[in-house]
């Protein structure tokens, strides 16, 4: 085996931010730390950047199995790897401000958010279950620490040793569906394994459904799915609003990732076990995420609901498991990221020193205070919601399309009927935003934390939403050929 | 020679074990990162006997790996342990009820 058999160019981007994480620790260490990062956070965006920009290249030509058949190299990992690059940029950009008041800035932070980026690009690119595991270990890693980090808030330190415990758990189940999986089929890469499900077992034998079944369960609970969702709002609602929108965004596109790896490229043959458990989580998913999100008053916990039901239509498109429904899944989970990033940068943006913009009954009277959040707001709930003008609405089109054309009607009334449902505590937010009255403390503050660069960049993100609109057809397409 | 099927029940039995642990036991969260613990232990032993049953060395591999991770997760979770100790005095399993709704 030489080097270049081993195509090492298909890890450049994570090799890339790795080696800069390293950089940026000893760089911040030498030039004596001041409290704002000045040099370790336009180091962070750079190669963030620059990683983002070395995925996307890969695109044209894709180098397949790479690293001895540990990752694998391909338009899926091309497009997921440039977002995830791209969003945790972003979301680092918009969460600045917001961590600078509070103390949250620091290098360590950075330096996790970089690492946990390199453990999502992993399990982007993982063709074999022990990258798939070492993904996602560094990424959940990354996150404890960074929930915890917030050292002198009670609700963080509860946030952090849930999500630990709960993740650890779900870890284990995956670890132990694995080494059942291992024993089965006698290799621990995907493509193997795959042959194996193909071949020589019967699907209906109790150590195999046991070890399928014990697999789902463990992403089910990292992707933040029902029956598995409960550290989803306690986590949400625990942690700093900018590690909040660190870990409702960024990490969604390696949950994709990682169901279609495991399951359709690994499990791809045992599909009649699988896709049951599957569409049963979906509806669960979208029916106690949109239902339990009217009752909360708290915003992050109420996006926390959001976000299960969400994970539902990512999980109902996917569950279809042909071309159509996996494409429509990849775009609905690249929409909501975006809509997620613009929600939670409202958000932050409307947080001061010494203020949380955490009840709903903060955003009341939003458009009287500061019409151009408020009107972002606006497009992010249409979009969260489902309402035409948006990209939401596309993105639950082509889920429930998908759907449609494999044959689960009764599945797709329920989604449709729950979506209804959910556009009410959407609805709800505009209808505070813009018919209610501020409440006098709101009004008494008028200087906003947030500075005009991000403002900028919420309104183009805001924008977008809208304007991609006559493009959807084309980066449909695009997901398409991709995958 | 011991056969698979012993293995594989110690496998299961310690998974089972680290499971009740984790659900049933509400007094202490050092319990539960030891549950945790012999949660990837049980893993580790399935992957240990599958692999001398293969004759196939990546489950050995696979092993190495999880007990490297095992120890990172030791280290954060006594290190979240001591942040929610400062916190609020106590490591009680009850007491973590702040976030609900």
């Amino acid at each position: 085996m030489t080097l270049a058999e081993l195509n090492i160019g298909a890890v450049l981007p994570e090799i890339v931010v790795s080696a800069m994480a390293c950089l940026i620790l000893l760089v911040e260490l030498i030039t004596k730390p001041h409290k704002s990062c000045a040099l370790a956070w336009p180091l962070t965006a750079v190669s963030l950047l620059v990683a983002s920009y070395l995925s996307l290249e890969q695109l044209a030509h894709p180098l397949g199995s790479a690293l001895n058949g540990l990752v694998v190299q391909d338009g899926v990992s091309a497009v997921l790897r440039a977002a995830t690059c791209l969003a945790a940029a972003v979301v680092l950009f918009y969460s600045r401000a917001y961590s600078l008041e509070r103390g949250l800035w620091r290098v360590e932070y950075l330096v996790l958010a970089l690492f946990g980026v390199v453990g999502m690009m992993t399990m982007i690119g993982s063709s074999h279950l022990l990258t798939l595991y070492v993904g996602i270990e560094l990424l959940a890693l990354c996150l404890y620490g960074m929930i915890a980090m917030q050292r002198d808030s009670v609700a963080a330190a509860e946030a952090a040793m849930k999500y630990f415990i709960l993740g650890a758990l779900a870890s284990g189940l995956l670890l132990y569906g694995m080494s059942l999986l291992y024993g089965l089929t006698g290799s621990l890469s995907l493509d193997q394994i795959s042959d194996a499900t193909l071949t020589n077992l019967a699907p209906s034998s109790l150590p195999l459904t046991l070890a399928v079944v014990m697999v789902i369960a463990g992403l089910l609970f990292k992707l933040g799915a029902a029956p598995f969702h409960m550290w989803v709002p306690d986590v949400y609602e625990g942690s700093a609003t900018s590690t909040t929108l660190y870990l409702s965004a960024v990490p969604k596109l390696a949950a994709f990732a990682i169901l279609l790896r495991l399951l359709i490229s690994g499990l791809g043959g045992w599909l009649e076990i699988w896709q049951d458990v599957i569409l049963v989580a979906a509806v669960l998913s979208i029916g106690l995420g949109n239902i339990i999100a009217i009752a909360q008053s708290n915003i992050k916990r109420m996006f926390a609901y959001s976000t299960i039901s969400h994970m539902g239509f990512l999980l109902l498109g996917f569950s279809t498991a042909g071309e159509l429904g996996l494409s429509a899944a990849m775009m609905y989970t690249l929409i909501y990221m975006f809509t997620t990033l613009v929600a939670f940068g409202v958000v932050l943006a409307l947080s001061r020193p010494g203020f949380e913009c955490d009840q709903l009954d903060d955003l009341r009277g939003l458009n009287r205070r500061n019409p151009l959040l408020a009107l972002m707001m606006l497009v992010a709930m249409f979009s969260l919601a489902g309402i035409p003008p948006t990209a939401g609405f596309f993105a639950k089109l082509f889920v429930l399309e998908a759907a449609l054309e494999a044959g689960f009607i009764e599945i797709v009334v329920v989604a449709i009927l729950f979506a209804v449902v959910g556009a009410f505590y959407y609805l709800r937010i505009v209808k505070l935003m813009y018919f209610d009255d501020p409440t006098p403390h709101l009004l008494s503050a008028s200087s906003y934390g947030y500075r005009p660069l991000v403002g900028w960049a919420l309104g183009v993100n805001a924008l977008l939403l809208v304007l991609m609109i006559p493009w959807m057809g084309s980066i449909l397409n695009w997901i398409v050929a991709s995958l | 020679m011991i056969p698979l099927s012993h293995y594989l029940i110690v496998g299961a039995l310690l998974f089972a074990i680290s499971v009740v642990g984790i659900f049933l036991n509400r007094k202490n969260l050092v319990i539960i990162l030891m549950a945790i613990e012999l949660l990837l232990l049980a893993a580790n032993m399935n992957f240990v006997a599958f692999s001398h049953y293969l004759q196939d060395l990546s489950g050995q591999v696979f092993v190495f790996f999880i007990l490297t991770v095992a120890a990172a997760e030791a280290a954060i979770g006594l290190a979240i342990l001591i942040v929610l100790f400062r916190t609020r005095r106590s490591i009680n399993v009850q007491d973590l009820d702040r976030l609900k709704g």
